[in-house]
């Protein structure tokens, strides 16, 4: 077969395949020893099979023809193949002669030793057969001993056992008889339980043979001394003195004197309320009102071990002794345990309520946390009388406050950082000493709310601890966390920052207000810093804190941001609005009280112009303390040296032209339209971006534009228009440098000049040269 | 619903005063005043061609000074009022008085030749309302319902009374009141209210608001710091006769019931700067039409706090059932807000107000002399009628 796969078109190769695998392989030299051995042909042929297993030439076929086969190797195959095929051959015989010859030796050696080995277990089982017939008799003769014995004491078994019966009855008699004076001595000796159990024990037998005259005055006896004795119980039970163990042990011992059971029931219950009642009581007096209440904890322990344990020790004693009542039993308990519970709870509120204003969480949880594992014995051992869900109940109301109290100490926190932030800037500057600048101011108050925020997370988080023991509850898993923490405290405190910030916006004061521009300008900050990193920073906070299981929706951090920035937004702009209004005023009241047409020809910039240009430094130097600079529009570098066009351009020089013509008008107003054709619109009240050159350009066009709106008002004389020329170009050359497009400032200035103008009835514009040489002395 | 696209006119000078030619109940019809310093001032007196869409013109010399505010006759379309500046060396005298206009301008539309200021006529001295005596006129207001008879005129710090005898020729001071108070104060504004049988002028000074009784000249309510800064207007609802609107240099336009004025009712915020002029449509009051100095005139609809809340009410009789169907569902409250924008103008808007004749067209004008003539949107005319 190996030759023919050297053949390599061999017809054997062909059921193989490419895919020969170990398994394959071993099966089919598996097949050839059978093969060799002539074991089931048909089998081994059947599994290595080709396409026709009758071909006569297939090597390892069952119907090789070794004549056929080389019949076909001599026509097919050319000289050099036969050669090859039959050293090949050869060695393969030489292989298959050697395998076999080791296979025989094997094989005999293994024979061999069965041999030795079933012959030596014959010899062994001989002896054992020997034994075995030994012990069959000796146990004959030991059974046959054993049933002698028997036959022997058979007879005074049978005696001894009816002496034992009389004896034993005979102990009976006498105890019977001598039952009315041990049950006196026990009552005597207070021996109670000693008692019962000997009452509890004759009972029965007397009950059954009353009839005889002995033993019925036995039973009578027993009677009276019972009767006493149940007294006794009661009286002990009753006087109440002692511990409630011991009255369990009366009532015990009472109902197995076959006292009624329902009767003894309400008497325990009642003389257990009383107790209980006493240290409600007792509880009640530490709250009172004059005496400094106790430590929080400290009444939660007393409560606990006083009115809890008592609860407990009545309640596991109730069920022990009257387990027989039934449902009926356990509803009375329950009732029992709801109303006295119910009474503990409400003093608990109160004292928890006192506590309420306190600083302290760490005590107050852990407080709770005792409340709360206390009530669950009696929790579990009277589950009909809901006392575990209205303690939890209790907690989780207690945290709920607890929430609310941490918004409003948060609130209270933001409104005194205002309020110090507020006299920081109100406080007059001492000479020599600056106060803290505004940037100092915003990292105060950023760090003080922010330390205020974590204090109050790290406090309500004691509620979640693991150790405590309501921590576990749902509403503390969930609720408390995602609706409570995050949206209650942390949410909710955003939101009413955010709102006491827009507040400022809209406080009626418009007239500059109460509020004082430079907190306006930090609020904005602050809130800008909250949209950019602060809020998610604290969100991300919360959340790593209090591991959010609760599916309810909560405010995204998208959300709260957009309401930050609008607040931001808000407060800048209105910011401008106050700046701009203050600078607005002061112009307005210069242009309006000034009697323009019988002014001095102008040798100087008048103060005011001076003044609205300091406050605008001012301004910028307060802006530039929080916001960042901005984007200015590229300009030529000489802006400054810029002139006016409006009176150096050659083009202007007729529209103020003295002489009359009839066109001129109409040049003015086409020439102005002309101008305002390639400028744009321009938004004097818009909002502001968050950078220092935005808000600068908003209160420069605020003020810029309250000018021209006042000049149109008023009439010019010459001097009047120079002194306005002359104002301008003051302001012109000191702030453009504050605006994002100089090119503003530049056409506001040249309207207002315009205007001015046009308002005079004798337009005489100064020389430039002149205009110049005032300002840069000015 | 196409609508018109408005209709622009330019005047050559300066100008701050316009009013509807309240006596005219057919025409549309404009007067604009100019201000000029150095040559004359006119009286433009626009009409309007509704249905050519197109503007006459006349002019009329206005020479005693350039014009601050004008107003015109509720009773006789020939007659108006000017407030005007006299400038001499070196005083400037704010005066009232009284013109009459030529007769055949007063409702002719004659087309004047090319050059008007050749032809142009000039107006009638009827009479001079105190000529400077008593402060600067800031405004003149007729009596609305009047019979023309009676003027009243703000100066400086008083309020003037005025009774017209002799065909308007000759003007008496009937009464006049005085402001008082710390400073020096100044009326900038005043209306006359049509309800309470004409008794009660409401004015503004610096930030307050102040309503006054004609017959006892006493100060009947007083809106302190209504605007934040300087008030620039106001003007009465004529259909509901405790509301009043106000605007002001605050760029907000605030809308008071006198009979609480500690707040407004309503405040639009919708100006970029200062509001120069506010008005009520004069038959729906819930369109409400505000010039500023952002160059942009904006029209919005109060319906909230209008006469008519809930849309027209429809006598049930007269309506059909697919139309009852219509109205029932514009009777549901409508919101308040802006209708339009107009942004043709490109200077500061001083005035606007409503045509007198159609209730459904405004002008506004612009300090360059801009005149523009809009129309309230079709889509809410047709809103508004049905």
């Amino acid at each position: 077969m190996a030759a023919a796969a050297a053949v390599g078109s061999g017809p054997g190769d062909s059921p193989e395949g490419p895919e020969a695998d170990a398994p394959e392989r071993r099966r089919k030299a598996h097949g050839m020893l059978k093969l060799y051995y002539g074991l089931s042909e048909g089998e081994a042929a059947g599994h290595s099979a080709g396409p026709d297993p009758l071909d006569p030439t297939d090597l390892n076929g069952a119907h090789f023809d070794p004549e056929v086969y080389l019949d076909k190797l001599r026509r097919e195959c050319p000289l050099a193949q036969l050669m090859d095929s039959e050293t090949d051959m050869v060695r393969q015989i030489r292989a298959l002669d050697s395998d076999m010859q080791t296979l025989v030796y094997e094989n005999y050696n293994k024979f061999i030793s069965a041999t030795d080995t079933i012959r030596k277990m014959k010899n062994d089982f001989r002896k054992m057969e020997d034994e075995m017939d030994r012990l069959a008799t000796n146990m004959a003769v030991i059974t046959n001993f054993s049933a002698r014995i028997s036959a022997t004491l058979q007879d005074r078994h049978e005696r001894i056992t009816k002496l034992a019966g009389v004896h034993a009855l005979l102990r009976k008699l006498q105890f019977l008889f001598e039952l009315p004076s041990r049950l006196t001595k026990c009552v005597e000796l207070g021996a109670y339980g000693q008692a019962v159990r000997y009452q509890g024990r004759a009972r029965a037998v007397l009950q059954q043979y009353q009839h005889l005259p002995s033993f019925r005055a036995i039973q009578d006896d027993c009677q009276v001394i019972t009767a006493r004795l149940a007294q006794q119980l009661r009286q002990r039970f009753r006087e109440g003195c002692s511990g409630a163990p011991e009255q369990a042990e009366c009532v015990e011992l009472l109902l197995a004197l076959g006292e009624p059971a329902e009767e003894l029931c309400e008497e325990f219950l009642a003389h257990a309320r009383g107790r209980l009642e006493e240290e409600l009581s007792s509880l009640e007096t530490e709250l009172g009102p004059s005496p400094p209440a106790p430590d929080v904890l400290e009444f939660t322990d007393r409560g606990g071990n006083g009115f809890v344990g008592g609860l407990c020790q009545v309640a596991a004693a109730y069920q022990e002794l009257f387990a027989a009542q039934g449902p009926t039993g356990t509803q009375k308990l329950a009732a029992f345990a709801r109303e006295l519970g119910g009474r503990y709870f409400v003093l608990v509120e109160r004292r928890l309520a006192q506590e309420q204003g306190g600083s302290d969480n760490s005590l107050l949880v852990r407080a709770l946390d005792r409340f709360h594992r206390r009530l669950r014995a009696p929790g579990a051992l009277l589950a009909a009388a809901g006392l575990s869900e209205s303690a939890t109940e209790i907690v989780e109301r207690v945290a709920r406050e607890r929430l609310s109290h941490h918004l409003q100490g948060l609130r209270a926190a933001f409104l005194s950082c205002l309020t110090d932030v507020r006299q920081a800037l109100a406080a007059p500057r001492l000479a020599g000493k600056e106060g803290p600048s505004l940037a100092e101011l915003l990292a105060n108050v950023a760090s003080s709310i922010l330390s205020h925020i974590k204090a109050s997370l790290a406090s309500v988080h004691l509620f979640t601890a693991k150790e405590v023991s309501f921590s576990n509850k749902p509403y503390f898993r969930g609720e408390f966390c995602s609706q409570g923490v995050r949206e209650g405290l942390i949410v909710g405190f955003i939101r009413s920052m955010c709102q006491t910030a827009q507040s400022f916006c809209d406080s009626p004061g418009e007239k500059g207000g109460a509020t004082p521009p430079a907190l306006l300008l930090l609020l904005s900050r602050l809130c800008l810093d909250y949209e950019t990193a602060t809020i998610s920073y604290i969100l991300t906070l919360t959340d790593e804190q209090f591991l959010v299981q609760d599916q309810s929706p909560v405010t995204p951090v998208s959300t709260l941001c957009a309401e930050a920035r609008e607040t931001a937004r808000r407060l800048l702009t209105h910011y401008v609005k106050v700046q701009g209004l203050v600078i607005s005023q002061m112009l307005r009241k210069s242009v309006e009280t000034r009697d323009w047409l019988s002014t001095l020809e102008p040798r100087n910039v008048r103060a005011v112009m001076k003044r609205v240009v300091e406050d605008t430094t001012a301004i910028d130097v307060q802006v530039g303390l929080l916001y960042e600079e901005g984007v200015r529009k590229a300009q030529s570098s000489d802006s400054s040296k810029r002139t006016f066009s409006v009176y150096s351009s050659s083009r202007q020089q007729g529209r103020y032209a003295p002489s009359y013509t009839p066109s001129a008008p109409m040049d003015t107003n086409l020439l102005s339209n002309i101008q305002k054709l390639f400028s744009e619109r321009i938004d004097v009240f818009s909002p502001v971006e968050f950078n220092k050159v935005s808000v600068l350009t908003g209160i420069i066009k605020i003020s810029l534009k309250t000018l021209l709106e006042c000049v149109r008002l008023r009439t010019f004389g010459r001097f009047g228009l120079q002194q306005v020329q002359v104002d301008c170009h003051f302001l012109q050359l000191y702030l453009w440098r504050f605006v994002a497009d100089e090119e503003l400032v530049h056409l506001l200035l040249d309207e207002v000049v315009a205007s001015a103008a046009l308002r005079c009835p004798d337009p005489v514009p100064m020389e430039p040269s002149v205009v110049e040489v005032i300002c840069e002395r000015g | 619903m196409e609508d018109d696209a408005p209709v622009i006119y330019g005047l050559e000078f300066q100008a701050r005063a316009l009013t509807p030619q309240t006596a005219e109940t057919d025409a549309i019809r404009f007067l604009v005043g100019t201000q000029s310093l150095k040559y004359d001032n006119q009286i433009h007196i626009i009409d309007f061609d509704d249905e050519n869409n197109i503007i006459n013109k006349n002019v009329l010399l206005h020479q005693a000074g350039e014009i601050w505010h004008i107003s015109a006759s509720p009773a006789d379309k020939g007659v108006l009022a000017t407030c005007y500046n006299k400038t001499s060396d070196s005083r400037v005298q704010a005066c009232a008085a009284v013109w009459r206009m030529p007769k055949e301008l007063e409702s002719g539309s004659h087309e004047s030749p090319d050059d008007p200021a050749s032809t142009a006529q000039t107006l009638e001295l009827l009479c001079h309302l105190d000529n400077g005596a008593h402060g600067n006129v800031a405004c003149v207001v007729w009596e609305p319902m009047g019979d023309g008879k009676k003027v009243i005129s703000l100066a400086d710090s008083r309020i003037l009374l005025w009774d017209l005898q002799a065909s308007s020729s000759q003007a008496v001071l009937a009464s006049s009141a005085a402001l008082e108070g710390r400073g020096q104060l100044r009326f900038t504004a005043g209306r006359w209210s049509p309800h309470h049988n004409c008794t009660q002028v409401a004015t503004a000074s610096d930030t307050t608001l102040r309503g006054w009784d004609t017959r006892s000249m006493s100060q009947i309510y007083c809106i302190e710091n209504a605007h934040g800064q300087l008030v620039r207007d106001l003007d009465f609802n004529p259909n509901k006769q405790y509301y009043l609107a106000s605007c002001g240099d605050d760029c907000k336009v605030k809308f008071w019931d006198t009979r609480n004025v500690t707040e407004p009712v309503k405040t639009l915020e919708e100006h970029s700067h200062w509001v120069w002029s506010v008005r009520y449509n004069h038959s729906h009051d819930q369109l409400v039409l505000t010039g500023s100095s952002d160059s942009r005139v904006i029209l919005s609809n109060m319906v909230s706090i209008s006469s008519e809340p809930f849309g027209h009410l429809v006598d049930d009789d007269d309506v059909s059932d697919p139309e009852e169907h219509h109205t029932e569902k514009s009777k549901e409250p409508l919101q308040d807000n802006v209708i339009a924008t107009y942004e043709e103008h490109e200077d500061s808007v001083y005035a606007v107000d409503w045509a007198s004749a159609d209730p459904w067209l405004f002008a506004s004008l612009s300090y360059d002399g801009r005149l523009v003539i809009n129309r309230v949107p079709r889509a809410l005319k047709y809103h508004i009628l049905l």
